[in-house]
């Protein structure tokens, strides 16, 4: 199980073979990337800004991956995050999860990255041709989390 | 002494990011460390009002308004995440 929080791009391909490499108990990857959008809320979108809170962000990412390997049967897991400018088509976020059967590793990742978007101390600004404006949270994405409440 | 930390939005808004501050008798939850910094006037009047949506950590942790806050604590104040 691990976090990072970068400035620098990652390689998925790369990631995954780390992790399979040496763990034959391994039987299901899932992985899901977020990438830059170039329009968002209707206006078009040059550059984003992320901002994290060093420490508790790693600290939080971690506590929800120890709620997912408390409700499946997770092998190992990572999230990448990146910060600072990004532009559109770059990638954000990764997330890896490894188990034995595809169940528990696609709703690992499904939960993990509900729980990231609403939890895990982050903060966007866009840059738009109207200026820099701070991304509001959205409902729907509480509600996504909201779902594994039960 | 605490320490105070704000992000993003609020950051912006209050002009500073971080501050040490000694904390006034009386002052022993996040509520009404909150309600002392809306004293402030101007910015801090506006960003810390109680209708504002705003979350709180002390020591890293999220935490809920009536959460104990003492001496050598860093308090983080912050908008709503949105990363992803």
């Amino acid at each position: 199980m691990s976090v990072r929080v970068q400035q620098q791009d990652f390689d998925i391909s790369a990631e995954i073979a780390a992790m399979r490499r040496g763990n034959p108990k391994i039987g299901a990857i899932a992985s899901f990337v977020g990438v830059v959008r170039d329009v968002n809320d209707g206006d078009s979108v040059a550059t984003m800004t992320l901002e994290h809170y060093p420490g508790m962000t790693e600290k939080s990412i971690s506590d929800i991956m120890g709620q997912a390997r408390g409700r499946w049967e997770v092998l190992d897991a990572l999230v990448i995050h990146r910060v600072g400018t990004l532009k559109p088509t770059d990638q954000i976020v990764l997330v890896i999860v490894a188990s034995a059967h595809r169940g528990d590793a696609f709703a690992a990742c499904e939960f993990i990255m509900d729980y990231l978007k609403t939890r895990a101390p982050f903060w966007k600004k866009e840059i738009t041709p109207q200026g820099g404006r701070w991304v509001d949270a959205r409902a729907s994405d509480d509600k996504a989390a909201e779902r594994w409440k039960t | 002494m605490i320490t105070l930390l704000y992000f993003a939005r609020l950051r912006e808004a209050l002009g500073t990011g971080r501050e040490q501050l000694a904390l006034p008798d009386g002052v022993t939850t996040l509520a009404a460390l909150r309600a002392h910094l809306a004293r402030r006037g101007d910015a801090w009047a506006k960003e810390m009002a109680e209708g504002r949506n705003l979350r709180a950590a002390v020591n890293q942790v999220v935490v809920a308004a009536d959460a104990p806050v003492a001496d050598g604590d860093e308090v983080a104040f912050f908008p709503p995440v949105t990363g992803g």
